[in-house]
C-alpha cells in the first residue's frame, strides 16, 4: 500500500495521496470491570457462580447414575439417560461459560500486535539446502561420472513392486471366491413354492385376492444353513393380484402369471432397495429410496424415477394342491445393473433345474 | 471489524434463539400422541339396515348410486365391501368425501357411532364382506408386539414408516400416521385395503397377526427411551435439528464469546 | 503456601525442560496472538465435536460387539423378544436399554457426528467466503478438504455399524453404486463385502475402519492442520492497524486458553443437552437388518443426503425416450447411477479442492494474503460460493423430497420435476443475484465513504433549502470500507511477438486472462482520497 508521508494532508489538493492511510489500531476503550472495582467484583462472583453450577451438574450426573433405578420400562430408561445428560450438560456448560466469562471480563482485552515473518526461507537457507542435497546425491554415488542407471532402475522398480507383496494376497483374500457370476441367479427353482415373508408358509392361489400384496420368500429359505441372508437379499418377491382385465401381458410371458396373479422381484433395478410400496388402485410400485416407480399392470416398466429397466418377473404356476410355485429362476439377473449383466441374462435359465421341493 | 460485528448481531440474538428452541421443544412435547381406546363391535339388526338405507340414500347415493353399485369413474361399487369398509371409511371421516384430491382425507366423523353402524349394516346386507372385528380381535394386550414388529416392517413400514409415523406415496398421495388411529380402524384398513392400500386378507396376515401389529403400534405409545422423537421420520429430521438446534446454539455462543465485554 | 507451590512448579518445569527443552516451545506458544471473531471459532466446533466423538466412542466400544453372528434377542425390549439379529444389533440394544447412560452416550456420539460434519462445512464456507484459502494457505485448504472427506467416511462407517434395516438399505445402495462402476465394479463390490451382499464380514471391517483407520487419519491431519495454522498465524478481518504483515489479537495464554478451552466445555455441554432431550437413530424402531423390509423415510444422515438426492434427481429415461443405461457390445453402462453418485460428487469436490488455484490464476496475485476479504469485495467468489451452496441444498432437498411432500401435502413427483429444472437454473440465478448484491453493497460502501452516514437531522440552509446532515465516517470506519485490493483484469503479452512468431504458453495465459475477466471485468474500486476530497468539496 503506497502512502505519502504526511497522513493528515489529504485536506489539501496538492498533496492528496493515492490511497488512504491505515489509521492504526483503534482507541482501546476500557471495560467496566477495568475501571470499576465493583464491576470487577461482580464479574468475579458471576464466574464463581458458573463454576458452582458445574459442580452441581457433576453431582446431578453421578447422583442420577447411582440413585436412579433403571427398569425395563421405557419411561425409566428415558428418565435415567435424561438426568445423566442434563447433569453432564450443567457440568460442562458451567466450566465453559465460567472460563469464557472470566476471559471476557477479567483477563486482558487490550489487543496486542505481533509481526509476521515471510514464510519463504532465506536465500542462504535455500542455497544451503540445495548444496546439502547435491552433496547427498554425490555421496550416494549415482551422479556425475558414476551414473548407475541399472541400480536406480531396479531400486525404483523394487520399491514400486514391494507393496504388492503385501497387498496382493491381502486384497486377494478379501473378495472370497470372486465368483461374481452369483449376481446372475437366485435360489428360485422350478416347482419351488412361494412362501410368506418372514414365516415361510406356502401361499394358495385362492389366498391372493384382488388388491392383495404378499411379500414372498422361496420355500426352504429359512432352513438354509449358509448364506441365508445373501440368498434372501436376491430372492425376495412381491406377489400381487390384479383384475386380469387391468393386466397387459406380452406374448412371450403369457404363461408367467396365473389369473391376474403376478410375481416380481422386490429388488430395485436402480441401486437395489426393496421396492415395496404398492398402490393397489394405480398398480404402481414405488421404491422409497429413490422413488423409481414401476407399473405392475404393464410388465413393471419404469414410469418415473431413476431406474431404467423393469423389475424382473418370476414365472409362476399353481401346483396340484393349489399352492403357487415358481416355474424357474428369474430369466435375468435381479437388482442393479453391472458391467457384465447381459452375460448372465438368458431365457429359460435354470428352467430345467428341478431341485427344490414340490410335494 | 469488531465494531461492525458488534452492530450486526443484536445482543438479544442468543436469547431469542434459546426461546425459539424452547418453544419448539414445548410444541413437540405437546404433540406427543395419546391413543384412543378400541371400539366395541355392536350387534346389528334388520332395523339398523333399514335405517342405514335411509342414511345411505341421503348421504352416499349421489356418488355411489341408489343401489350402491357405484358410478364409473366417480365412486366404486359397495356391494361386498362389508361392514368393516364402511366402519373404516365413515368412522375415520374419510367418507363422505369433502372434495376431490389425490386421496380422501381423514377428518372428524360426520355421523354418530349409531348411524355408522346402521350404514354398515345396510352395506353388509348388500353382499358378503368382511365384518367389523370384535373387541377381542383388536385388543393390543393379547397381541405379541415382537411378531407384530416383524409383520409390520415387512408389510407396512415401507409406506407408513418404521413405527407408523406415515410417509409419502406418488403424486401427492400419502400413507397416514397411525398413532391416533383406533385399533379397530387399523384392523379394518388391513382387511379392506382402502384407497391406495393393498388388501391384507386373513390368508395373508392372520387375525392374530393383525392383532400383533396393533400391539406393536400400541407399544409406540410409550415413546422413545432417547427422549423426544422428532416425528420418527428418520435422519432428515435429525439432520435439520442438528443444524438448527445443536449448531445454532453453539454458534450463538460463539457470537457471545467473540463479542467484547462492556 | 504460594511460595512452596511456586518452588514445586519451578522444580517440575526444570526437570521436564532438562529432558525435552520444552522451554523454547513454551516461549514460542504461550503468547502467540489470535484475532478475536466469532467466525474464527467454527473450526474449533469441529475439533471439539471430534474430541467428544473420541470420548464417547471409547465408551461405546466397551459394549459394542462388531459381529454379524446371528443371535436371538433376549432383553427387556418387548418389540424384539425372540427376534433373530446380529450380535452387532443385539449389543447396540443392550447398551441402549440395559446400560444406564449407555443410550445417552450413543446419542452424544451420533449428535456429535452430525455436528462435526456440519461444523466442518460451516467452517469451510467461512474460509471460502473470506478468501482465507489464499496464499500461503492453499495447502491447509487441501488438508481441511481431506478432513471433510474423511469426516464423511467416518460418519458413514459409523452409521452402518448397528446393522439395522435403515443403514443396511444404505449399504445396499452403496453396493448398487459400486456395481455400476464399469469393468471393475463387480469385483470392488466383492472386495468390500467379502463376497455377495451383505456377507458376514462387513461389520467387522467397517468397525476397524471406523475406530482405527479413519479416526487415525483424521488425528494426523488435524495435527497437520493446526501446525499449519500456527505456522501461518491466523488471518484477520480488515481494520485499523491490521495488515498483511502483522497479526492483532490476544495471547494464547491466558486469554485463549480460557476462551478456547472453555469453548470445548460449551460444545460438549450443548451436545449433552441435545442428546439428553432428543432421540437420534432409534435403531430399535428400524429393527435388525433383513434384506426384505424397508421403511418410508429411508435416508442417510444429512451429510450423505446430497448423494441420495442426486440419485433421486437423475431420470432413468431422459425425456422418457433416451435411456440413461446403455447396453453395447454385451456390456452395461449405468449412467443413471454413475453420473449422480460418482461423476457429479467428483466434479463438485474436485472444483472445491482446486478452487484456491483457480482463483490464484484469475488474480495473478503472488503475494501473501493475511487480511481477509469482506465477501462483498469479492463479488464473483461470493457468487460462486452461494451458487455451490444452492446446488448442494437442492440436492439435499431432493434427498428429502418424500418428507417435504408429506409435510406440505405436495406431490413428490412434482418436487422432483421442479428440482430437475432447478438444479440448473437456481445456482445460476443464485450466482447472478449474489454478485449483483455484492456489487450493490460495494456501491453503498462508496456512498458511505463519500457522503458519510445519514444522521436523521434536517437543517434549513440560508437560501431555504432543507438538507439532511451527513456525518463523515471516522478514520477507522472509513479504513474498513476502502482497504481492499482493487484488481484489474489480467493483461497478457500478445500472441505473436514482433517477428510474428507465436509465443509459447499463450494459450495458458489466454485461459488465465479469460478467468481474470470473469472475476474482475465488473468491479467497484474503493474510494480514493482524491474522490473523497472532491465529494467533500461539493458539499461545501
Amino acid at each position: 500500500m503506497s502512502t505519502t508521508e504526511n497522513p493528515t494532508s489529504h485536506e489539501s489538493e496538492h498533496t492528496t495521496p493515492e490511497s488512504f492511510e491505515d489509521p492504526g489500531l483503534p482507541y482501546h476503550r476500557p471495560r467496566r470491570a477495568d475501571v470499576d472495582p465493583k464491576a470487577e467484583k461482580k464479574a468475579e462472583r458471576q464466574v464463581a457462580a458458573l463454576f458452582a453450577v458445574s459442580i452441581v451438574g457433576t453431582i446431578v450426573a453421578i447422583g442420577s447414575y447411582m440413585a436412579l433405578d433403571m427398569t425395563d420400562e421405557i419411561d425409566s430408561i428415558r428418565f435415567v439417560n435424561m438426568m445423566i445428560g442434563l447433569g453432564i450438560f450443567l457440568a460442562m456448560i458451567g466450566i465453559g461459560f465460567g472460563a469464557i466469562h472470566w476471559a471476557k471480563t477479567l483477563m486482558r482485552d487490550h489487543e496486542m500486535v505481533e509481526e509476521r515473518h515471510a514464510l519463504r526461507s532465506s536465500e542462504e537457507s535455500r542455497a544451503g539446502a540445495i548444496q546439502n542435497l547435491k552433496d547427498g546425491v554425490e555421496d550416494s554415488g549415482i551422479s556425475g561420472v558414476k551414473r548407475r542407471p541399472v541400480l536406480v532402475g531396479t531400486g525404483l522398480s523394487a520399491l514400486l513392486l514391494a507393496p504388492l507383496a503385501v497387498l496382493w494376497p491381502q486384497i486377494g483374500n478379501m473378495g472370497a471366491d470372486w465368483n461374481t457370476s452369483n449376481f446372475g441367479h437366485t435360489m428360485w427353482r422350478k416347482g419351488m413354492r412361494l412362501t410368506r415373508d418372514p414365516d415361510g408358509t406356502p401361499i394358495k392361489a385362492s389366498d391372493v385376492t384382488i388388491g392383495s400384496a404378499f411379500h414372498v420368500i422361496p420355500e426352504g429359505l429359512n432352513e438354509l444353513e449358509h448364506h441365508k441372508i445373501e440368498e434372501k437379499a436376491k430372492a425376495v418377491v412381491l406377489l400381487l393380484r390384479l383384475d386380469p382385465r387391468d393386466l397387459k401381458i406380452p406374448d412371450d410371458r403369457k404363461d408367467w402369471s396365473f389369473d391376474g396373479i403376478v410375481a416380481y422381484s422386490k429388488i430395485c433395478t436402480h441401486v437395489g432397495c426393496p421396492v415395496a410400496l404398492y398402490e393397489q388402485q394405480t398398480h404402481h410400485l414405488l421404491c422409497p429410496c429413490h422413488q423409481s416407480t414401476f407399473d405392475v399392470s404393464d410388465g413393471a416398466k419404469v414410469v418415473f424415477g431413476p431406474a431404467k429397466r423393469p423389475l424382473p418377473q418370476l414365472p409362476i404356476a399353481v401346483d396340484d394342491e393349489g399352492y403357487i410355485i415358481a416355474q424357474s429362476d428369474f430369466h435375468e439377473p435381479i437388482g442393479p445393473s453391472y458391467w457384465t449383466r447381459l452375460k448372465d441374462t438368458s431365457d429359460g435359465m435354470h428352467a430345467d433345474d428341478s431341485e427344490g421341493s414340490s410335494h | 471489524m469488531n465494531a461492525l460485528a458488534r452492530h450486526r448481531y443484536h445482543r438479544a440474538a442468543p436469547v431469542v434463539l434459546v426461546l425459539l428452541l424452547l418453544a419448539l421443544i414445548t410444541g413437540i412435547a405437546a404433540a406427543v400422541s395419546t391413543a384412543s381406546s378400541a371400539d366395541a363391535a355392536t350387534a346389528t339388526t334388520a332395523e339398523d339396515a333399514a335405517e342405514g338405507q335411509k342414511l345411505f340414500a341421503a348421504n352416499c347415493a349421489s356418488c355411489h348410486g341408489l343401489d350402491a353399485t357405484g358410478t364409473d369413474g366417480v365412486a366404486p361399487s359397495l356391494v361386498g365391501v362389508g361392514a368393516a369398509a364402511v366402519d373404516f371409511q365413515v368412522g375415520t371421516g374419510r367418507m363422505p368425501m369433502q372434495s376431490s384430491g389425490p386421496q380422501a382425507i381423514a377428518k372428524r366423523a360426520q355421523f354418530s357411532e349409531e348411524e355408522i353402524s346402521q350404514l354398515a349394516a345396510y352395506v353388509a346386507s348388500l353382499g358378503a364382506g368382511p365384518a367389523i372385528p370384535t373387541a377381542e380381535q383388536v385388543d393390543p394386550e393379547l397381541g405379541d408386539a415382537a411378531n407384530g414388529m416383524e409383520l409390520f416392517r415387512t408389510n407396512c413400514a415401507m409406506c407408513h414408516g418404521s413405527v407408523g409415523g406415515g410417509g409419502a406415496l406418488t403424486q401427492g398421495k400419502y400413507a397416514p400416521n397411525l398413532w391416533e388411529t383406533t385399533p379397530t380402524h387399523i384392523y379394518e384398513a388391513m382387511l379392506t385395503g382402502p384407497q391406495s392400500m393393498p388388501v391384507f386378507n386373513d390368508a395373508n396376515i392372520t387375525p392374530e397377526g393383525k392383532r400383533d401389529i396393533i400391539a406393536y403400534l400400541k407399544a409406540q405409545d410409550e415413546g422413545s427411551p432417547g427422549g423426544l422423537r422428532l416425528g420418527t421420520i428418520g435422519p432428515v429430521a435429525e439432520g435439520m435439528w442438528g443444524w438448527l438446534v445443536a449448531l445454532g446454539l453453539i454458534i450463538a455462543s460463539t457470537v457471545w464469546i467473540g463479542a467484547r465485554s462492556s | 503456601m504460594g511460595a512452596r507451590v511456586n518452588t514445586a512448579a519451578a522444580g517440575t518445569a526444570n526437570w521436564v525442560d532438562e529432558r525435552t527443552s520444552i522451554g523454547g516451545f513454551v516461549k514460542f506458544f504461550a503468547r502467540k496472538l489470535f484475532p478475536d471473531h466469532w467466525s474464527f471459532m467454527l473450526g474449533e466446533i469441529a475439533l471439539y465435536s471430534f474430541v467428544v466423538l473420541l470420548l464417547s466412542g471409547v465408551f461405546l466400544t466397551a459394549f459394542f460387539v462388531p459381529s454379524m453372528t446371528i443371535v436371538e434377542y433376549d432383553g427387556p425390549l418387548a418389540t424384539m423378544q425372540g427376534v433373530e439379529m446380529s450380535e452387532a444389533f443385539a449389543s447396540t440394544l443392550h447398551m441402549s436399554f440395559e446400560v444406564p447412560g449407555g443410550l445417552l452416550m450413543r446419542q452424544i456420539h451420533h449428535w456429535s457426528a452430525l455436528l462435526f460434519t456440519a461444523a466442518i462445512v460451516t467452517h469451510m464456507a467461512r474460509v471460502f467466503f473470506t478468501g482465507a484459502f489464499r496464499k500461503p494457505r492453499e495447502l491447509n485448504w487441501l488438508v481441511g478438504f481431506t478432513l471433510m472427506i474423511l469426516s464423511l467416511a467416518a460418519g458413514f462407517s459409523g452409521y452402518s455399524l448397528p446393522d439395522d434395516v435403515l443403514s443396511g438399505n444404505g449399504l445396499r445402495i452403496i453396493e448398487g453404486v459400486t456395481r455400476s462402476i464399469p469393468i471393475v465394479g463387480e469385483y470392488i463390490s466383492y472386495w468390500i463385502f467379502g463376497g455377495e451382499f451383505p456377507g458376514e464380514i462387513l461389520i467387522p471391517r467397517l468397525f476397524t475402519m471406523h475406530v482405527l483407520l479413519v479416526p487415525g487419519l483424521i488425528l494426523v491431519l488435524v495435527a497437520l492442520h493446526l501446525f499449519l495454522v500456527f505456522l501461518h498465524k491466523h488471518t484477520q478481518y480488515p481494520g485499523g492497524g491490521r495488515k498483511d504483515t502483522n497479526v492483532v489479537g490476544l495471547p494464547l495464554f491466558p486469554v485463549y486458553t480460557a476462551k478456547a478451552g472453555g469453548f470445548f466445555f460449551v460444545v460438549f455441554g450443548i451436545i449433552a443437552l441435545v442428546a439428553a432431550i432428543f432421540t437420534i437413530n432409534p435403531v430399535w424402531n428400524y429393527g435388525p437388518y433383513d434384506p426384505s423390509p424397508v421403511s418410508a423415510g429411508t435416508q442417510p444422515d444429512w451429510y450423505i443426503l446430497f448423494v441420495d438426492g442426486a440419485l433421486r434427481l437423475m431420470p432413468g429415461w431422459l425425456f422418457d425416450i433416451i435411456p440413461m443405461e446403455w447396453e453395447f457390445w454385451g456390456y452395461t453402462l449405468s449412467l443413471n447411477i454413475l453420473i449422480p453418485a460418482l461423476i457429479l460428487p467428483g466434479l463438485f469436490f474436485g472444483f472445491l479442492a482446486l478452487y484456491p488455484w483457480i482463483e490464484a490464476w484469475a488474480t495473478g496475485d503472488r503475494g501473501e494474503k493475511h487480511v481477509l476479504d469482506r465477501p462483498r469485495n469479492a463479488p464473483v467468489r461470493t457468487g460462486i460460493g452461494v451458487a455451490l451452496i444452492s446446488f448442494y441444498v437442492i440436492l439435499v432437498m431432493e434427498g428429502s423430497n418424500d418428507i417435504i411432500a408429506n409435510l406440505f401435502h405436495l406431490s413428490l413427483n412434482d418436487l422432483t420435476y421442479f428440482f430437475r429444472i432447478g438444479i440448473f437454473v437456481i445456482p445460476a440465478l443464485a450466482f447472478w443475484i449474489t454478485r449483483r448484491l455484492a456489487i450493490g453493497l460495494q456501491r453503498k460502501d462508496r456512498e458511505l465513504v463519500l457522503h458519510g452516514k445519514e444522521t436523521g437531522r434536517i437543517v434549513r440552509h440560508e437560501h431555504g433549502e432543507y438538507q439532511e446532515v451527513h456525518e463523515p465516517l471516522t478514520d477507522q470506519e472509513r479504513w474498513i470500507l476502502v482497504s481492499y485490493d482493487d484488481i484489474a483484469p489480467l493483461e497478457i503479452e500478445p500472441e505473436y511477438n514482433d517477428r510474428g512468431v507465436r509465443r509459447k504458453g499463450y494459450r495458458w495465459d489466454h485461459f488465465k486472462q479469460r478467468l481474470s475477466r470473469i472475476y474482475f471485468e465488473k468491479r467497484i474500486s474503493p474510494v480514493t482520497p482524491e474522490e473523497l476530497a472532491e465529494a467533500q468539496h461539493a458539499h461545501h
